[in-house]
C-alpha cells in the first residue's frame, strides 16, 4: 500500500520532476533574493546609522524610512503579486525575476534593521577610538566598526535567510513552480495529501539543516579572533 | 545522547496530541457536541464517536468543500457562496433533512478534504477521472460540461490544434490542467485561481487559458478582448466527490440528485445561473 503510494506521487509519469526542478527553483529565487537582500539592506543601514550618528543624509533617511514602513508593513505574498500583476502587469516577464525582486526587496527591510542594530551594538568609545587615530568617517565605519557589526549580527542574519528560504513557498501565487508548487501539483494529480507534503517539508527542513550548519561554521570562524 | 532522546520523545507527543486535535474536529464540531464534553469529561474518543454519529444521522450538518471562484458554478456574492454547486448541494441537504456548510478552500485541496473527512463531499465542477476516484468516489454525473479555449480576440489561435508549443495557464488540478499537459510542447503555468490565469491573459503573460465552458463564458463576459474559441478542447461530465468508506451518503446522495432531476429541480438550478440561448 504505502509502496504502490510511494510509486504514485513520485514514480509514475516522473512526478519527482515537478519537486526536483521546484527544488531549483526555490534554490536559485533564495540564492539571489538574499544577495539582493544583503545589498538593499547593507546600503540602508549604512544611511540609517549615518543619520542617527552624524545628522546627515536626511532626505536619503526619510527615503529609506518609507521603504522599511511600506514593505514590513505589508504581506510579501501581496508584495509579490503587485510587483508581478500590477506593476509589471502588461509584459510577459521571467516570474523568477519576479519572485527574486519580490523577496530580495522585502528582505532588504529585514536585513536593514538587523545590520542597524549591529552598528548601534557597537560602543561609541570604538567610534571615537577610530576618529581620534586619524580615521574619517567611512574609514571608521569599514575598518573598525563593521567588522565587528557582522560578527554581532550573524545569527540574526542566518536566521533572516531561514525565513527567507522558507517564505518562497508562497511564489506559488504567481504560477512559479518552486518546491512547494512542486509538491502541489503532485498532490493535485493524486489527490494524496501525506506523501508529496512530507516530502516537501522533509526538504526543506533539511536544506535549513545545512544552512544553520554552514551558519555555525562561519560563526566560528569569526570567533577565532576573539581573543 | 539521552537530551536527544528525550527532545524526540517530546516531539512525537506533540505530533500525537496534534493529531488527536485533527480527528476530533473531523466529525462535525456541533455546538451540541461541545456542551456534551463539558458537562461530562469523558474521553475525547467517544466524545468523537458520538460527534461522527450525529454527522451522518438525520439533522447534522453537512460540509460541502468547495472553491468558490468558479462562476456561475461557484461564487462569492455578497458575503454568500452562490452557484449551481451551492444550490444543488442545498437541495441535497433539503432532501436529506440536513443543513448545510460550505467550505471554500483551494481547489487542489478538495479531494484531499473529502477523503481525510474534513468535508463530507465536494462539489466543484468536478469531473469524473481515474486518479481522482483511486481517492474518493463519486456521485452520479449531475451536469455536462467541455474544456474550452480562451484566447484574445486578436490571437490568431483558432482551435486545440494550434495550442503546440504555446503558453497555456490553467487552474492547478483541474481537468483542463491535465488535458493541457498532454499538449505537444506547451508550456503550462499554473495558477491558483482560474481568474488569475485570465488576468495574466490579459497581461499577454501567456496565450491561452483552458477551463471549464460556463466560467469560460463569465469571465469573458467580464473581461474586454477576449473571446472563446469555439471548439471545445474536450466534453465532459460533473460529479460529487464522496469519502471512499461513506457508501451510506453515496446513496442516499445519489438518491437525492435522482429525486432532484425527477422534479426538474436540477434543470431549474442550471437554468436560473445558464441562459439557454447560448
Amino acid at each position: 500500500m504505502l509502496q504502490e503510494k510511494f510509486y504514485d506521487n513520485f514514480i509514475k509519469d516522473d512526478r519527482w520532476k515537478y519537486i526536483w526542478e521546484g527544488l531549483g527553483v526555490t534554490l536559485q529565487v533564495t540564492f539571489f533574493a538574499v544577495l539582493l537582500g544583503i545589498i538593499i539592506g547593507f546600503l540602508i543601514a549604512i544611511i540609517r546609522s549615518t543619520y542617527d550618528k552624524t545628522g546627515k543624509m536626511k532626505l536619503l533617511n526619510f527615503f529609506c524610512n518609507v521603504y522599511l514602513t511600506v514593505i514590513r508593513g505589508t504581506p510579501v505574498v501581496v508584495q509579490l503579486m503587485i510587483i508581478y500583476f500590477v506593476i509589471f502587469g502588461s509584459v510577459d516577464i521571467s516570474k523568477v525575476f519576479v519572485a527574486i525582486m519580490a523577496f530580495g526587496i522585502n528582505s532588504g527591510a529585514y536585513v536593514a534593521e538587523i545590520f542597524r542594530s549591529g552598528i548601534m551594538s557597537i560602543d561609541n568609545g570604538q567610534f571615537e577610538a577610530g576618529r581620534s587615530l586619524g580615521f574619517n568617517y567611512p574609514q571608521t565605519m569599514r575598518y573598525i566598526i563593521m567588522p565587528q557589526a557582522f560578527k554581532n549580527v550573524l545569527p540574526a542574519l542566518g536566521n533572516e535567510f531561514i525565513v527567507l528560504l522558507k517564505e518562497t513557498s508562497v511564489s506559488g501565487y504567481i504560477a512559479l513552480q518552486d518546491l512547494t508548487k512542486g509538491g502541489d501539483i503532485i498532490r493535485s494529480r493524486t489527490y494524496d495529501a501525506f506523501m508529496p507534503l512530507l516530502a516537501v517539508a522533509l526538504i526543506y527542513l533539511v536544506m535549513v539543516m545545512i544552512f544553520t550548519k554552514l551558519v555555525n561554521i562561519l560563526e566560528r570562524r569569526l570567533r577565532n579572533s576573539d581573543h | 545522547m539521552k537530551k536527544k532522546l528525550v527532545s524526540l520523545v517530546l516531539v512525537a507527543a506533540c505530533v500525537f496530541s496534534m493529531a488527536a486535535c485533527g480527528s476530533g474536529q473531523n466529525s462535525d464540531g456541533d455546538t451540541q457536541d461541545t456542551t456534551k464534553s463539558s458537562e461530562a469529561e469523558e474521553t475525547d474518543q467517544e466524545d468523537a464517536e458520538d460527534a461522527s454519529e450525529e454527522g451522518s444521522g438525520e439533522g447534522g450538518t453537512l460540509i460541502m468543500a468547495t472553491n468558490a471562484e468558479f462562476p456561475p458554478y461557484e461564487y462569492h456574492d455578497g458575503g454568500e457562496i452562490v452557484g449551481i454547486d451551492a444550490e444543488i448541494a442545498q437541495a441535497i441537504a433539503e432532501e436529506l433533512g440536513m443543513t448545510l456548510e460550505i467550505e471554500d478552500m483551494a481547489f487542489d485541496s478538495i479531494i484531499t478534504a473529502v477523503s481525510s473527512g474534513k468535508a463530507d463531499m465536494g462539489l466543484a465542477g468536478m469531473t469524473v477521472d481515474p486518479d481522482r476516484q483511486k481517492n474518493v468516489n463519486f456521485s452520479d454525473t449531475y451536469a455536462t460540461a467541455a474544456q474550452v479555449i480562451i484566447v484574445k480576440e486578436s490571437s490568431e489561435t483558432a482551435g486545440p490544434d494550434d495550442l503546440v508549443g504555446k503558453k497555456i495557464g490553467v487552474q492547478l488540478g483541474t481537468t483542463g490542467d491535465i488535458y493541457a499537459e498532454d499538449i505537444e510542447d506547451a508550456e503550462i503555468e499554473r495558477y491558483n485561481k482560474g481568474m488569475e490565469a485570465v488576468q495574466a491573459l490579459q497581461q499577454d503573460k501567456i496565450d491561452a487559458v483552458v477551463i471549464d465552458g460556463e466560467p469560460a463564458k463569465v469571465f469573458v463576459a467580464e473581461n474586454e478582448g477576449l473571446k472563446v474559441l469555439d471548439e471545445p478542447l474536450t466534453e465532459e461530465e460533473y460529479a460529487i466527490a464522496i469519502a471512499k468508506d461513506n457508501d451510506d451518503l453515496l446513496e442516499k446522495v445519489n438518491s437525492a440528485l435522482a429525486a432532484l432531476k425527477d422534479s426538474g429541480k436540477l434543470d431549474e438550478i442550471v437554468a436560473k445561473y445558464i441562459s439557454a440561448d447560448e
